[in-house]
């Protein structure tokens, strides 16, 4: 029952923010509201199963979710653009040192897993190749390893970044239900 | 007006110079990122199109497009990877 | 105001053009499959977000000026396709170079190679 609610909520929501501005009743014609009801139930019906297979609902805390719009724009936005001046320095220069190293992640939800393997691809000079299924270690592909990083056995995820500890939001947002008690 | 133009028209020209990776690429994947370079480009074409021409129909394809390429190059990927 | 509005939008796309086309001289010069991969997913999102970010401008500024609920439809649009595309870029990069490593393609001049060394 929970996952059905839960898709039919957000494909309607998708639904109303899609078709914003069509109308007088807020920003919506009457029309676009009950077609949108239809179609959001429609759609819980056939794919409840699919969205919410894991069967966790962290994210729809108000708190996460509002952790989760401030990092886009914030502390990520700051390492993506200090990631694409570094790319840009190595795509003039052409001085690279590529290398796959074992990144230690320390997280244990899915969730956690995709967006800082996500967060990885898109900031600092990484991309996620692989995932070791049991200990949830990160492979990556770095563009430029630091010296001596090659001999290490693995490395932890917050020493990939130099500006903001990324690893610490995606903790906050996906896994951490308490201050200080790990979930 | 015209800053929009001009910008679908540079896209354009890099869509062109992705295209000569397409055409040496030793390797498939190699290949396959071309291709998704340029429909990152025409995504990003689209969007700016929807001002020149004033019409938001340009966007929408641009976002169903981009869904479209996203699952395509899931598929190949499989399909590199062995696992079709 | 609307020359104002003319040189914000050119900035904006003229940053975003210009992070392009470093995507693509990457995606030329670079010399293997996963450092090609850097250049294209990092600085074609990159550019991609600053593109899209000139036309959300240009809605909203032209919205607030005309009061035509058409342009703030092209300004959400806009947010969805640039949100959409940052989204996709990564994972379908992540699969790809899953893929690449799973099909045998090892990175050229790399001084080390931990997941070769995992798998075997």
């Amino acid at each position: 029952m929970i996952p059905f609610l839960v898709t039919t909520g957000i494909a309607f929501v998708g639904y109303l923010i899609l078709t914003a501005g069509s109308g007088t009743i807020g920003l919506w014609s009457p029309t676009e509201l009950i077609m949108g009801i239809i179609l959001a139930v429609v759609t819980g019906v056939l794919t409840r199963n699919f969205l919410c297979r894991s069967r966790d609902y962290r994210l729809l805390s108000p708190g996460r979710l509002l952790r989760l719009l401030v990092y886009v724009p914030g502390p990520f936005f700051i390492e993506l653009t200090k990631a694409n001046l570094d790319v840009a320095y190595r795509v003039i220069t052409g001085r690279i040192r590529p290398g796959i190293i074992r990144v230690r992640s320390n997280l244990k939800t899915d969730l956690g897993i995709f967006m800082l393997a996500n967060s990885i691809t898109l900031t600092p000079g990484t991309l996620s190749v692989g995932i070791d299924e049991k200990t949830n270690d990160l492979f990556i592909h770095n563009i430029n390893v630091g010296e001596g990083d090659e001999k290490k056995e693995y490395i932890e995820s917050k020493d990939l970044f130099t500006l903001v500890n990324l690893p610490s939001w995606i903790r906050k947002i996906a896994e951490r239900d308490r201050e200080g008690e790990v979930s | 007006m015209d800053q929009w133009l001009i910008a679908v028209l540079i896209l354009g020209c890099l869509m062109m110079l992705a295209a000569v990776r397409l055409i040496l690429g030793p390797t498939g994947p190699d290949r396959v990122i071309a291709v998704d370079t340029v429909n990152t480009f025409t995504i990003a074409a689209m969007v700016i199109l929807g001002v020149v021409y004033q019409e938001i129909i340009f966007v929408d394809v641009a976002i169903v497009y981009g869904l479209l390429s996203f699952v395509a190059t899931l598929y190949v990927a499989k399909y590199i990877g062995g696992e079709l | 105001m609307a020359a104002t509005l003319d040189i914000i939008t050119s900035a904006l796309l003229g940053i975003g053009v210009v992070f392009n086309a470093l995507g693509v001289i990457g995606l030329l010069r670079f010399p293997d499959l996963y450092t090609r991969m850097h250049a294209t997913t990092k600085a074609t999102t990159f550019g991609s977000i600053f593109t899209s970010l000139a036309v959300i401008v240009y809605g909203l500024a032209t919205f607030i000026g005309k009061s035509d609920t058409q342009y703030l439809t092209l300004a959400i649009h806009a947010f969805l396709a640039m949100g959409m595309l940052a989204f996709t870029n990564a994972v379908s990069a992540h699969a790809l170079a899953r893929a690449a490593h799973r099909s045998g393609q090892f990175p050229a001049q790399a001084v080390c190679d931990r997941l070769a060394e995992a798998k075997s």
